[in-house]
């Protein structure tokens, strides 16, 4: 699971200090986040349909982050592969009657080729340029999905079946999918810290800080990017697919640019390149959208004020302040 | 040590995050509307905030609070988004004990918390939404729909204007539910009127620059362009159809879903000779005036209560009468709308009524005209009565709907 170049607490050295906790420490704010994810609809204080909404956006911005995070790519479209998660799962389940596996296994594949595509044409470029490739595309997709007939438009797929998970388990009981969806949400998460700290996560952090020099050192940035690319595209794709059958509808919300936005939001808000920055990031942004959907369109106004104090006051993030902080008690005490 | 630290750090900030939540109790004279509406969009001004008032009002007069009966309204925003509008659905149902929700105008969501309705075993009465397929194909033991539907706009005024000799049509249709039952139904009418259509043109849900979908309609040749489309979307289109000269090129718009605060907005200069369909204005007799001038004095813009928000009122209060016929108990929302089914409809704003089996709430229509400014008396003196359509022809028949309630 760890790997050997990452050492024990205590004696990191400043240089690796960037946006990691110890490995120790790591699986046990693994465990604990398990625990209490696990125990929260249990105690009835928390609605468990909005657990769900949030687990599946933190998948999103997990994604999200493997690519900003992790490869320094900042991708202005990432909603085109939520939402097109959502529209392939929700209409297989509905429309091909799809048993819930297979309609996110569809949702997902369909998020991953369509990332094959944009990811072949947006890497070429960097910066401001890779993301305006991956907005217009995006835009593209946006524009197609409000025209195609399939997706109804405006209205959206609506009412899509749950069905039964494996023909056993009847995600129509909101505790039973809730425990499904925690398990993917548990799953993506492990999958995504093992590839960024794997190899393969290593020549992408290294492309991340210095692209020439890992060319130079004879890798193929490009292959790298682009794998990169299509990772993060097919997970988002996976939280949209879940999305989908969470909400019972996939529409126009989950493709719209703003979406894109939101989760850049969600990584910053809770810590970019931190493997736990961006799940606390979505619940935060969700909860607001939650709990001050009274305030109406005011919500986007109160987004960007916490967007603004967080790119002033806290630039690392929640969860990347709490380990810059934890790490600098360590140095003093040393 | 360092370690635990954050460990602890994490899970404080998880659960500060997480920890939001209600539950209250409940006894069986408790009753919680829920007005879902659109309260800062293009629809605010026909439902959203004026909705919430209606239902209020609604509760004042039922008398029901005096009798130690505990009613409240609540209001969300749906943003015109069906997505949310579950959600917001969902979340009322589950979490915060409403009962009944009311308005919801937008078709898409209202088809959306139809369904949702109908799981949750609560009631719908919605009043904003127009497609007639709420009483038809999508039709629910749980959903009643009061005010109007297209089938009934389509055929007051597509009917009226074909006969004056509108006999080709052009459709500016929004893309949505909506539009595309309005043009439907009334492509059906002007059909058998042995009119002709000849194109349709659809535009986005809240568009601003309606110039190329103008100029479609305008090139098409048609003597009639019929906006299937509602509240800014018409008023946008009107006005702008205004400024492109079309109706001084000729042809003739009919706006076939028009509400007062529409007129209001387009001022009589514009909108005069509009022919539309309504089933309330504030002018009809002494007992709308004095409803629509307590509501007006009450409303922040004082504003005049369009055909919705008479409609949240009387569905409110008939509701609540079904209620008190019932002793109490809203959980089971089937069994209250079976009752209110039952129970004749008799309000000062629609007058004596019925509620079918498939959830059409049946009333006289009207098929208004907009006053010349010279004709017009005073402020909000905007519409001169053309015809009553009775309430037997006004809407469509049970039987060709499709609804699989009725037998």
């Amino acid at each position: 699971m760890t790997s050997a170049t990452h050492a024990a607490p205590g004696s990191a050295p400043p240089a690796a200090a960037s946006g990691r906790l110890g490995a120790r420490a790591e699986i046990l704010a693994f465990l604990v986040m398990a625990g209490l994810l696990a125990a929260l609809p249990l105690t009835g204080l928390i609605y468990p349909y909005f657990l769900m909404q949030a687990l599946c956006f933190a998948i999103f911005a997990c994604a999200f982050n493997l690519l900003i995070g992790y490869v320094g790519l900042l991708s202005f479209g990432h909603a085109m592969f939520l939402g097109t998660g959502g529209y392939i799962a929700a209409h297989s389940a509905k429309v091909w009657g799809f048993p819930p596996e297979l309609a996110i296994l569809a949702g997902l594949l369909a998020a991953g080729a369509i990332g094959t595509l944009v990811g072949l044409l947006a890497i070429r470029r960097q910066g401001i340029y890779f993301a305006m490739t991956t907005l217009a595309l995006s835009q593209m997709v946006y524009f197609v999905y409000l025209q195609a007939p399939f997706t109804h438009g405006e209205d959206g797929i609506q009412s899509v079946p749950q069905g039964r998970l494996f023909g056993l388990f009847d995600l129509s009981q909101q505790q039973t999918f809730y425990y499904v969806v925690l398990a993917v949400f548990l799953i993506a998460f492990l999958l995504i810290r093992r590839i960024v700290n794997s190899p393969f996560g290593d020549i992408l952090k290294a492309i991340r800080e210095n692209e020439p020099r890992a060319i130079s050192l004879g890798y193929r940035t490009e292959r790298y990017k682009l794998m990169a690319f299509v990772l993060s595209a097919t997970l988002a794709g996976l939280a949209g697919s879940v999305k989908a059958l969470v909400a019972q509808n996939a529409s126009l919300t989950d493709v719209h640019w703003t979406m894109s936005g939101e989760v850049v939001l969600m990584c910053l808000v809770g810590g970019l390149g931190t493997i736990f920055g961006p799940v606390i990031g979505a619940v935060v942004i969700i909860a607001m959208q939650q709990y001050l959907a009274g305030f109406g369109q005011w919500v986007l106004v109160i987004q960007g004020v916490i967007f603004i104090a967080c790119v002033l006051a806290f630039r690392r993030g929640i969860v990347g302040e709490i380990i810059a902080f934890a790490q600098w008690r360590g140095a003093e005490k040393r | 040590m360092q370690s635990r630290t954050i460990t602890a750090l994490l899970a404080a900030v998880a659960a500060t995050a997480l920890t939001v939540g209600s539950a209250t109790a409940q006894d069986n004279k408790t009753v919680r509307i829920g007005n879902l509406s659109d309260q800062s969009g293009l629809y605010a001004d026909l439902g959203g905030p004026g909705s919430t008032l209606a239902a209020q009002m609604a509760i004042e007069d039922s008398g029901l609070v005096a009798k130690g009966w505990k009613i409240d309204v609540i209001a969300g925003d749906h943003q015109n988004k069906p997505d949310v509008g579950t959600n917001i659905a969902r979340q009322w149902y589950d979490v915060d004990k409403v009962d009944v929700i009311v308005d919801t105008p937008n078709s898409g969501v209202a088809l959306a918390v139809n369904q949702v309705t109908r799981e949750k075993n609560k009631a719908f009465l919605n009043s904003g939404a127009a497609t007639s397929d709420l009483s038809g194909k999508a039709c629910s033991p749980n959903t009643v729909h009061w005010t109007y539907d297209t089938w009934m706009l389509a055929h007051g005024t597509g009917e009226a204007v074909v006969k004056s000799g509108g006999d080709s049509w052009f459709f500016l249709t929004a893309d949505y539910a909506f539009g595309h039952a309005l043009e439907r139904d009334t492509t059906e009418v002007v059909k058998a009127n042995k009119g002709t259509v000849t194109g349709a043109v659809r535009h986005p849900l809240n568009t601003a620059d309606f110039s190329s979908f103008l100029l479609q309609a305008q090139s098409s040749k048609a003597k009639i362009i019929g906006l299937a489309n509602a509240g800014g979307d018409t008023t946008n289109s009107i006005k702008q159809a205004s400024e492109f000269g079309i109706v001084a090129g000729g042809q003739k718009l009919a706006a076939l879903l028009l509400f007062l605060p529409d007129v209001h907005a387009l001022g009589l200069q514009v909108a005069q000779g509009l022919t539309f369909t309504e089933t309330f204005y504030w002018d009809m007799n002494d007992q709308t005036r004095a409803f629509s001038k307590r509501f007006s004095e009450r409303m922040k813009n004082k504003m005049m209560p369009s055909m919705v928000h008479a409609g949240v009122y009387s569905a409110v209060l008939h509701y609540l009468k079904a209620m008190e016929a019932l002793g109490g108990n809203p959980g089971d929302g089937a069994k209250v709308v079976a009752k209110m089914k039952e129970m004749p409809t008799d309000d000062a704003l629609f007058g004596k009524g019925t509620i079918r089996a498939d959830g059409r709430k049946i009333h006289p229509a009207y098929l208004f005209e907009v006053k010349k400014p010279a004709e017009s008396k005073g402020p909000w003196d905007y519409y001169k009565l053309v015809a009553t359509i009775p309430a037997d022809k006004a809407f469509r028949p049970a039987a060709e709907g499709g609804c699989s309630l009725v037998k």
